[in-house]
């Protein structure tokens, strides 16, 4: 779809006079939100912010909010659903990180400080809907309710995924940039043809903008009209390179109407605002309104992974401004302010968090064994002739080893 | 103009509804008006390509067939012909013109329970694409142990021989060959261009289909009734032509070993060979991936001399990959090393330049003379 004035400009619009079309999409925006469709594509002025890092709730004139991007604030349930697992998800994180240190996970690229993302992307979506992850956003497939140890596994070393992606509607935690999205965007297209309401949100960083296929599944889900909800989790660095090396635009969600989509900005590490704009674009995509970009604003607290030295390319003043932003602390406090949380339901939610992350402990740390036959198994749903040749031939290597290991014990 | 948002509402139903009665008829009778006459007709290979979709599609709703120019335009090559206009808008139309992006989104359509046969407008241009097919469409149903399958079809026209420019004419079969994970097939008869891509779309694995462009408008007798009918027991019992190579002509003195646009040329060579009281066996590979170890070296070790031809660049190439197999394989029945012609490591040369490039009879009977003969 594209907007009506550049047509009409162009005298295009006389060309194919049976193509009303754009006209239809303004005038539904018009109907729909009471502004432009170029107000309803560019993003607010400022990112939508309801929580401020204080733990303070904002006056509703200072949240960012405008005529067209109205949001109202999450139900008191959806919160407290949502804090349990911002809580358990930095401590999955935590885990995770020693985990690593201990030898017993070979990386994990951790999502600490961007925890409100992770089970904001999660939560907003429904059973029917899809969620397509990074590498980056273990959090998130989780709190979508893939089982902890089974999201692990991609980073334990037995295998190269440890899910089923069509049981959860989650799929693979992708690490080629953006190529995901597509997927999303497919997803998305053949829910459509079926006449299904799946929306699907597909998930990537401020570094994966600049990819190719970040373009194409922008311009695809406009095109094809399909409810996808492109979540950029805008952290500020691509490993090393920050955000002003990737784009110069006004800011990522402004891309949006570059496709003819809606894009809006939201604090990041603030699980309200998440909630309340996600919340609204699932509905949007639902009722048919297209794709969308949301940026949120947050920031990777830690290196890329533990291979990173993140001291090479950031001050540590930065990193303590973010601290001060955290969204746990400042979830905690709004909360507790409301009355919704107090010192039994802290204790009942961190108990929580620490059986995950025993689980995470126990399941990691066994040692799983792996079944060498299981690399010719699934690389066709049938194994081809020379898979089962090759098959043969380890088997037959690794029985002569075995052998003569028992030849040596006698 | 969106093709979602236009489509008619019929299409929009049948699509819904899974309901692919309407189709039906409608293909049926597109399908009849080329099988009208029952028994052999004379077609060509595009028209049996275009029959193998037509009948995919009405026989199954979740078939899409979708790629650049492929609706209205019916494909530069016009293998989609009329595939929009029988099944409606939302089963086979046009995307914006982004090669990743269409097998990506087909990537997410086969997870999500459709069958996609997309096009590649021309060999060169899929490259873009490369990554989504090399690492996604060859690993997911490893990396998920099968539990995700990607039930999709690349069609990829190349090739040379047609006088093509620049990016329209390679040989980009070893690519796809090298990555496991896929399945590649080349058809290079006009039965095969039918049989192999029903095949293709009826896999639960990717397959890469390459079809030689060259060989698009060659012609031949068939009975589409008899392929169909084929095909209907052939899916019934399992049964395949994949993995299976075909013994394109049979012969007792040497082999000659091709596939996809270099099988013609392979045949022309035998019968020039015969004319000269030598008889060669011409052998068509079909499926690259998977190779049919069997049926080649079966043929090698009768004759105990081979010719490989191919028109791809040789070095690293599927014909070297045959002559690695057929030697380790077939060592003690040759009587002489097995000899290739392919096409030179260069790039692919401009239209006035291809005939030196491309493997042609008297190169190919040159080779043959190689195989130290006794008398």
């Amino acid at each position: 779809m594209t907007i009506s004035a550049d047509h009409e400009a162009q005298g295009l619009a006389e060309a194919r006079p049976d193509d009303t079309e754009p006209n239809d999409q303004a005038s539904e925006v018009r109907r729909k939100f009471g502004i432009s469709v170029e107000d309803y594509m560019l993003p607010a002025r400022h990112q939508i912010q309801m929580v401020d890092p204080s733990g303070t709730l904002k006056p509703e004139s200072e949240q960012g909010t405008e005529p067209g991007h109205e949001y109202p604030i999450p139900g008191d349930a959806e919160l407290m659903a949502a804090y349990e697992q911002l809580v358990v998800g930095r401590r999955v994180n935590d885990q995770n990180s020693a985990l690593v240190r201990q030898g017993r996970m070979a990386v994990y690229p951790s999502s600490h400080g961007q925890e409100a993302c992770q089970v904001a992307a999660a939560l907003c979506l429904s059973e029917g809907d899809w969620l397509f992850p990074t590498y980056r956003d273990a959090v998130a497939v989780m709190s979508r309710g893939v089982d902890p140890v089974e999201t692990m596994t991609i980073f334990r070393g037995d295998w190269h995924g440890g899910y089923d992606p069509t049981k959860h509607k989650v799929g693979i935690q992708c690490t080629p940039l953006t190529t995901q999205l597509l997927h999303a965007v497919g997803v998305a297209h053949a829910a459509k043809l079926r006449g299904e309401d799946t929306v699907v949100l597909a998930m990537c960083g401020d570094g994966a903008t600049s990819e190719g296929d970040f373009h194409e599944a922008l311009n695809f889900a406009a095109v094809f009209h399909l409810p996808v909800i492109f979540f950029v989790q805008n952290n500020k660095y691509a490993i090393s390179v920050p955000l002003s090396q990737q784009s110069v635009a006004p800011s990522l969600a402004h891309k949006a109407v570059g496709y003819g989509m809606a894009g809006e900005r939201v604090d990041g590490n603030d699980l309200v605002a998440l909630l309340a704009v996600l919340d609204r674009a699932v509905k949007l995509a639902r009722e048919g309104s297209g794709p969308l970009l949301i940026e949120a604003h947050t920031y990777r607290m830690q290196a890329h992974t533990n291979a990173d030295d993140a001291t090479r390319y950031r001050q540590d003043s930065e990193v303590a401004e973010w601290t001060a932003k955290d969204p746990i602390s400042r979830m905690t406090s709004y909360l507790t302010g409301r009355g919704l949380l107090d010192d039994d339901g802290s204790t009942r939610i961190a108990a929580k968090a620490e059986a995950i992350a025993s689980q995470l402990r126990e399941g990691l740390g066994e040692d799983v064994p792996v079944d060498p036959q299981n690399l010719f198994r699934y690389v066709f749903s049938t194994p081809t002739t020379q898979l089962k040749e090759q098959s043969a031939l380890l088997a037959d290597e690794l029985a002569r080893e075995a052998s003569s290991q028992k030849e040596a014990g006698k | 103009m969106s093709p979602a948002v236009t489509t008619s509402s019929e299409a929009t139903e049948r699509a819904a509804t899974g309901d692919v009665s309407s189709a039906t008829a409608s293909a049926a009778a597109s399908a009849a008006a080329v099988a009208e006459a029952s028994g052999p007709q004379t077609i060509t290979m595009a028209k049996a390509l275009n029959t193998a979709m037509a009948d995919a599609m009405e026989a199954d709703s979740s078939v899409l067939v979708f790629g650049e120019d492929v609706g209205r335009l019916g494909g530069v090559f016009r293998i989609t012909d009329g595939l929009m206009a029988t099944f409606g808008e939302q089963r086979c139309f046009d995307t914006p013109l982004a090669e990743s992006g269409i097998v990506g989104m087909a990537v997410g359509m086969a997870m999500n329970g459709m069958r996609p046969v997309i096009e590649m407008q021309f060999d060169a241009f899929a490259y873009p694409a490369f990554e989504q097919i090399v690492s996604h469409v060859a690993k997911m149903h490893n990396r998920t142990k099968g539990a995700v399958k990607l039930p999709m079809v690349i069609r990829v026209p190349y090739a040379g021989g047609i006088g093509g420019v620049e990016h329209h004419c390679d040989s980009s079969e070893a690519y796809y060959a090298h990555t496991a994970g896929l399945k590649v097939y080349t058809p290079a008869t006009v039965a095969d261009g039918y049989r192999m891509l029903r095949e293709a779309i009826d896999s639960d694995d990717p397959v890469m289909f390459m079809e030689p462009k060259k060989l698009y408008w060659s012609k031949d007798q068939v009975d589409l009734g008899a392929l169909r009918t084929e095909h209907a027991t052939n899916a019934a019992t399992g049964s395949t032509s994949e993995g299976h190579a075909a013994v394109a002509r049979p012969g007792t003195d040497a082999t000659l070993i091709a596939y996809g646009p270099s099988v013609p040329t392979a045949l022309a060579a035998a019968a020039a060979a015969a004319e000269e009281g030598r008889s060669l066996e011409v052998i068509d590979v079909r499926s690259i991936v998977p190779f049919d170890d069997e049926t080649v070296c079966a043929s090698v070790r009768k004759t105990g001399r081979a010719v490989v031809i191919a028109e791809a660049h040789g070095f690293a190439s599927v014909s070297s990959e045959i002559v690695a197999r057929v030697q380790e394989r077939c060592f003690h029945y040759l009587a002489a090393p097995i000899r290739r012609v392919t096409g030179f490591d260069v790039p692919y040369p401009a239209p006035k330049l291809e005939h030196y490039y491309l493997p042609s009879v008297d190169r190919i009977l040159d080779a043959v003379d190689d195989l130290q003969w006794e008398n």
